[in-house]
């Protein structure tokens, strides 16, 4: 192995892509509008969630109920019939569905308690389950009022003080931006360095390396070291412009840590995209490999839902791959600060993963090589 | 008729961008004669051939095909089935996967024969061209000349009036040449009405046709026949004459080369072959192939494509480790892993292969440090090489930007940059204008003359190979002679070196050539284009689904994502969709410990969310293993809890929870309060009794067509929609950006094959395969996800096959955009996921949206399959409550393939 040429040769991959404007595109993309958008178009669980009335009372205190739901968290209630609200909750046309009974009033201010029903279209997750909470409490808050029956509340017995670690406001915006650097870091390595590898190959140019004093370990370290050093200067950017500065995110850990930890991760995932790039062959056949492959890392990962969530198999499975622990890194460096005593064992797994992909890669290189 | 002109064009002009292809090019061709377009690469010879086919639309000026104007639709519909065209680059046309028999069959559904009229016409022209015995051979692996017969009785399936032929020969062995124009030959004498017009770069071949049009830029320099053109011009040759046609400012600087004879023989060999045998599996490329190359010498290779040239070279230059024999260079074994003797060897490989991504003087730069020369040599030397090559003008220049001779010399400078004693050059020349090419010689002798480098060059023609000191013929991997290439014709009694090789290539094979004596085909007993003048034939259209059909099936990569990816998708989303929040892990810094602290934290660690850690010792402990990430959750309960709870003091408990997921912390928020407040509840209950407790109202909540609240349940269903849009549009788009970007679109141009047939066609495999998938996905929700399906399955099933319809249709139109299968993959990810994951109520409910949004909700299908899925799956519903989402699904498929065909184009442009 031959440092000199090693160098030489990815210095020759870093031109090249600085003068691909698809690729540069790409890089740019990722690192800035991609991590801009996920932080701040978060989508709120309530957002003019649809709700409609069967209002059967027609009395003060249920049109106040009625006049309270207002965007940006519903849409402006629908009066309804009872008989149509089967049929618009059936074609998906309201989440929430308010049955108010006849004699409401009258039986709230005659203390009987009266009962309201609330039909939630459980199908709608996140919808259901916030909103549901949301509508309870503008209806008990608007009766409350109504009956402006200040009762002298008892205190509280017992407080429980909640306080969120790490993202106190809970703002989900700050792992979005954070998730969205690991998901781009992964995509690039993989694009990077398989479309390098590819766009050889299709050039013809491959070959003519192969002629020189140039050995294919030598080609294909040139490959990693200098994609991957251009998604690390992208993920410090990133990170330090456009998480710090830009969007105030407060960065916990330890900046060095986490580039150490990217690198690792780089060496693993773009060991994985020259592998894919032999498999492949050409461009359109990576390109459909990539969706079988990037899917499945990114969604299982841990980085959209809790790892915790998934099935056991699923999540033994997906120890080998390298996106479950560099998700497990970031989060840690990043949100409680951890250190190198923390993540180590992320580490080695990186380090690991890395080496045998990087084995298993350079083994087919050489045989496309053939 | 043999009177008339075939074509005539008045001032056709067409350009690319800013590159004139055509510059008023007026012409009159004669009807049943043998036309030659002769010129180098890029003189406009292929775009000219691609107007008269009425593969490319025009642009400016007139042009009259067969007696009719080529602008009017109407006369290309009606001359399309008499016109025939074979376009450039071996087997561009064909489908490389399909066999010899279902690649002409495939031509002859498009042309409206039956079955036994195909069967019949198919056996008749594989016997003509000899390629009967490789019926079920697929096209990609027969050898350049074999193709190109292929291609041949594709076009002549129909029995047209006008054969076009673009550069049919190039790159294929003399015998094969030989036997192709034969083979032409008798064609034209079966049917002399027929007019052939063909584009060659072989002058030789050329000098054989009937009339000949000499183009240069754009233009023609001249038209006649050969000899007319030799006299106009006063020169010996067809190469001379075009040379002398071509304006002064081309042909300034050409002189003919000349090589002064090697004065002596070097005693020592630079390169020495001996039985040098490469197999791949079964298939031998080069089979025991010696030779000698004494130092100096200028050694030719002269073969066919595919015939071991190109593998001989690696083998030398130790690219490819040999099977058996050896190769030496300067006496030393050429060993893969040996780097040193790489320092001593230039290569120049077939295809133009430097860095487009670097400037000329970058490629420089890089392979001097390469070759390691010593940081001080690289200026100068980078320096010398630019003048010696005539490159200084260039240097900051891309070489994509730069015309192929200069790129040449740009290879050739490459090659010789760390100064070797050995130069391997494969195929230098390929597709340079004669003019280029001659200087491109000049230098080689002098490189060999003045400097001593010993050069290895193989070549397909015969004018370079007469150049060489030596030369050896090659052909299936063998090497047949070897010896001065004077030498070697006059050995023959040959009166060329074409003959001669013929002659060894003939006796090699051990038989003349099969087909010379096999008849010419037959021309079809009747004359049809009846049924083919047809707006829309079924058997066209199952013609093209067929071959897709074949194609996928034997494309791995392809076919997996048709089958599994759709199921790959949904169990890793099914799998990792899940929300539920459980077994969360949480510690307790107890500084009460009493009876009542333990009942809180009881509370806790019963539930079925909690799962209880070691408890706390203190806050460091608590802030470390909360950043090791082991606690979501850790609470504190102060000293003298239960104390001061009986006697009615206010008391805090701290929770901290872990917030790195703000999603799952606020689940974790709502479980902890939740249970407080349930906690405080049963407490008052037990100390004040129920009526403590209730309040003003009650609110009864049903959570309705899922009780359980699983995310599986309300998921699954909505996420079945996603997937049947993605990639069935993907592979729709692909099916139609694959042909684009591999040439055989051209099919589609050229055969009367119309737009919605070759659409309905692309679109019906996919529709199969994508309604396949929507089986097993929903196999995979209600068994895997267990998912309860309440609703009618009839219901769901038929929506189910109209949306996969509607998704291909739309990958139909994204195809229309699309150029290459690359940006086809992407573009069509993310344009189909988009509106499908914001827009058709995934997440927000369609009637919550406003603006553009709401806008293409109501016009994408998946809003509507939404419902449907939903409706079926959840909440129990059937046709009279779905038909409202079904109905929009039922009108979007015409719509959608109305859109794909008008922006589908019949021509090029």
């Amino acid at each position: 192995m031959d440092l000199v040429n090693i160098l030489n040769l990815g210095i020759k991959e870093i031109r090249g892509l600085l003068r691909d404007p698809i690729m540069m595109f790409l890089v740019v993309f990722s690192f800035t509008v991609q991590i801009y958008t996920s932080a701040t178009a978060v989508i709120e669980t309530l957002n003019r969630a649809p709700i409609s009335v069967v209002d059967e009372d027609d009395s003060p205190v249920s049109n106040r109920i009625i006049q309270a739901f207002q965007p940006p968290y519903f849409t402006p209630p629908v009066l309804i019939t009872q008989g149509e609200m089967d049929r618009r909750m059936d074609e998906g046309r309201d989440t929430f569905a308010l049955d108010i009974p006849p004699g409401f009033q009258r039986d709230l201010l005659a203390g009987k308690v009266p009962e309201i029903q609330l039909n939630v279209d459980a199908t709608r997750m996140a919808q259901a389950f916030s909103g549901s909470g949301y509508v309870q409490q503008i209806v008990a808050a608007e009766v409350n009022e109504f009956l402006n029956h200040y009762r002298s509340s008892e205190p509280p017995s017992a407080d429980l003080v909640l306080r969120a670690r790490y993202n106190p406001t809970l703002n989900g915006g700050w792992f979005q931006a954070i998730m969205g650097i690991s998901d781009s870091v992964t995509l690039l390595a993989l694009v990077l360095a398989g479309a390098a590898l590819i766009r050889e190959r299709e050039h013809g140019t491959i070959e003519h390396l192969l002629v020189m004093p140039v050995t294919p370990l030598e080609i294909m370290v040139s490959k990693i070291w200098s994609m991957s050093l251009v998604v690390l200067v992208g993920t410090a950017f990133s990170l330090v412009v456009m998480c710090e500065w830009l969007l105030g995110i407060p960065v916990n850990g330890s900046l060095a840590l986490f580039l150490l930890g990217t690198a690792l991760h780089l060496f693993a995932t773009a060991s994985l995209g020259i592998f894919l790039a032999t498999v492949a062959g050409s461009m359109p056949q990576f390109g459909i490999l990539m969706i079988l492959v990037l899917l499945p890392l990114q969604v299982l990962s841990g980085a959209q839902t809790p790892r915790e969530s998934m099935p056991q198999l699923v999540q033994d499975i997906m120890l080998f791959a390298p996106n479950t622990h560099y998700v497990i890194l970031s989060q840690s460096v990043l949100f409680r600060g951890a250190g190198l005593d923390v993540i180590w064992p992320q580490m080695i797994w990186l380090a690991g993963i890395g080496a045998a992909l990087f084995s298993i890669s350079l083994h087919y290189f050489r045989r496309f090589l053939k | 008729m043999a009177a008339a002109s075939v074509v005539r064009s008045g001032a056709v002009t067409l350009s690319y961008g800013a590159v004139r292809a055509l510059d008023t090019v007026s012409l009159d061709i004669p009807a049943g004669r043998m036309v030659g377009l002769i010129g180098p690469d890029g003189v406009g010879k292929s775009s000219l051939l691609a107007l008269i086919s009425g593969a490319r639309a025009m642009q400016q000026g007139e042009l009259q095909v067969l007696g009719g104007d080529m602008r009017s639709t109407m006369h290309r519909q009606a001359v399309c089935p008499r016109i025939a065209y074979m376009p450039q680059g071996l087997g561009k046309n064909l489908y490389q996967t399909l066999s010899v028999f279902e690649n002409v069959d495939f031509f002859g559904r498009l042309f409206g024969l039956d079955r036994a009229e195909r069967e019949a016409r198919i056996t008749d022209l594989l016997t003509a061209t000899g390629l009967e015995r490789f019926r079920d051979r697929p096209a990609g692996k027969l050898s350049g000349g074999m193709k190109q017969k292929l291609g041949l009785c594709c076009a002549l399936i129909h029995d047209p009036d006008l054969l076009i032929l673009d550069e049919p020969t190039t790159g294929v062995d003399p015998l094969s040449r030989r036997q192709f124009w034969d083979l032409i030959d008798r064609i034209r004498a079966g049917r002399p009405g027929m007019s052939v017009i063909v584009a060659t770069a072989y002058m030789e071949e050329a000098a054989g046709f009937d009339w000949l049009v000499a183009m240069n830029a754009g233009q023609v320099l001249a038209t006649g026949t050969p000899a007319e053109l030799r006299q106009q011009t006063g020169a010996a040759d067809l190469d001379a004459a075009f040379i002398a046609l071509l304006p002064e400012a081309d042909r300034m600087g050409h002189r003919r080369v000349e090589i002064p004879p090697l004065d002596h023989v070097a005693s020592d060999y630079a390169i020495e072959a001996e039985g040098l045998t490469m197999r791949f599996g079964d298939f031998t490329a080069v089979d025991d192939v010696s030779f000698q190359i004494p130092r100096g010498e200028i050694f030719g290779f002269l073969g066919s494509n595919g015939c071991g040239k190109t593998t001989t070279m690696k083998m030398l230059t130790g690219l490819l480790s040999a099977s058996e024999g050896h190769a030496r260079l300067f006496g030393q074994e050429v060993k893969p892993q040996d780097i040193a003797i790489r320092r001593r060897v230039g290569y120049m490989s077939q295809a133009f292969s430097l860095y487009g991504e670097l400037t000329v003087a970058q490629n420089l730069d890089l392979h001097a440090r390469l070759f390691k020369l010593d940081e001080a040599r690289i200026t100068p030397r980078i320096r010398e090489m630019a003048e010696r090559f005539d490159l200084t003008d260039v240097m900051g220049v891309r070489p994509d930007a730069l015309p192929l001779g200069i790129r040449q010399r740009l290879s050739l400078a490459v090659a010789m940059i760390h100064a070797p004693d050995i130069l391997i050059l494969d195929e230098p020349t390929s597709g340079v204008d004669p003019v280029a090419r001659d200087a491109f010689w000049q230098i080689l002798a002098e490189l060999s003359r003045k400097d001593g480098v010993t050069i290895f060059v193989s070549t397909h023609f015969m004018n370079e190979a007469m150049l060489c000191d030596r030369i050896s013929l090659m052909h299936a991997g063998r090497v047949l002679v070897s010896d001065q290439p004077q030498a070697i014709v006059e050995a023959h009694g040959a009166a060329t070196l074409e003959d001669a090789f013929i002659d060894y290539l003939e006796a090699a094979i051990g038989e003349t050539d099969a087909a010379a004596e096999a008849p010419a085909p037959t021309g079809p007993k009747q004359n049809r284009g009846a049924p083919s003048r047809r707006i829309f034939d079924p058997r066209r259209m199952f013609s093209y689904a067929m071959r897709e059909t074949m194609e996928l099936r034997r494309d791995p990569i392809r076919g997996t994502l048709a089958i599994l990816g759709s199921l790959i998708l949904m169990l890793v989303i099914g799998l990792g969709i899940n929300m539920d929040v459980e077994d969360l892990s949480f510690a307790v810094l107890d500084h009460d410990d009493s009876k009542i602290s333990q009942d809180y934290v009881n509370q806790l660690s019963g539930s079925r969310y909690f799962i209880e850690q070691s408890p706390l010792l203190d806050y460091a402990e608590m802030d470390r293993r909360m950043r090791e990430g082991r606690l979501d959750l850790a609470l504190e309960i102060p000293p003298h809890f239960g104390r001061d709870l009986l006697r009615g003091k206010d008391v805090e408990i701290g929770a901290w929870i872990d917030g790195a997921n703000p999603t799952r912390a606020e689940t974790v928020q709502g479980y902890v309060q939740g249970m407080h407040a349930y906690w405080l509840t049963e407490r008052a209950r037990e100390e004040y009794g129920d009526a403590a407790v209730a309040g003003d109202f009650s609110l009864q909540l049903r959570y309705r067509y899922n009780p359980d609240i699983k995310s599986l349940v309300a998921m699954v269903p909505a996420v079945i929609p996603l997937l049947l849009m993605l990639i069935p549009a993907m592979l729709s788009t692909l099916s139609v950006v694959r042909e684009k970007e591999l040439g055989s679109i051209t099919n589609l141009y050229v055969t009367p094959v119309t737009r919605l047939e070759f659409l309905l066609g692309k679109q019906l495999p996919y529709t199969a395969i994508a309604t396949l998938n929507f089986f097993l996905i929903t196999a995979v929700a209600i068994f895997i996800f267990k998912v309860p399906f309440t609703g009618s399955f009839l219901v769901y099933v038929l929506s189910g096959i109209l949306y996969v319809s509607a998704a291909t249709a739309l990958g139909l139109v994204v195809s229309a955009f699309m150029k290459s299968q690359l940006a086809a993959v992407f573009a069509t990810a993310m344009g189909t996921l988009l509106p499908a994951v914001q827009f058709s109520g995934l997440i927000d409910p369609v009637s919550s949206l406003q603006g553009l949004g709401a806008v293409i909700s109501r016009i994408y299908p998946t809003t509507y399959f939404m419902t449907i899925a939903r409706g079926a799956f959840s909440k129990g519903l059937g046709f009279a409550d779905l038909a409202a989402s079904i109905w929009p699904l039922v009108l979007t498929i015409p719509v959608l393939l109305a859109i794909a065909t008008a922006l589908m184009r019949k021509q090029e442009k």
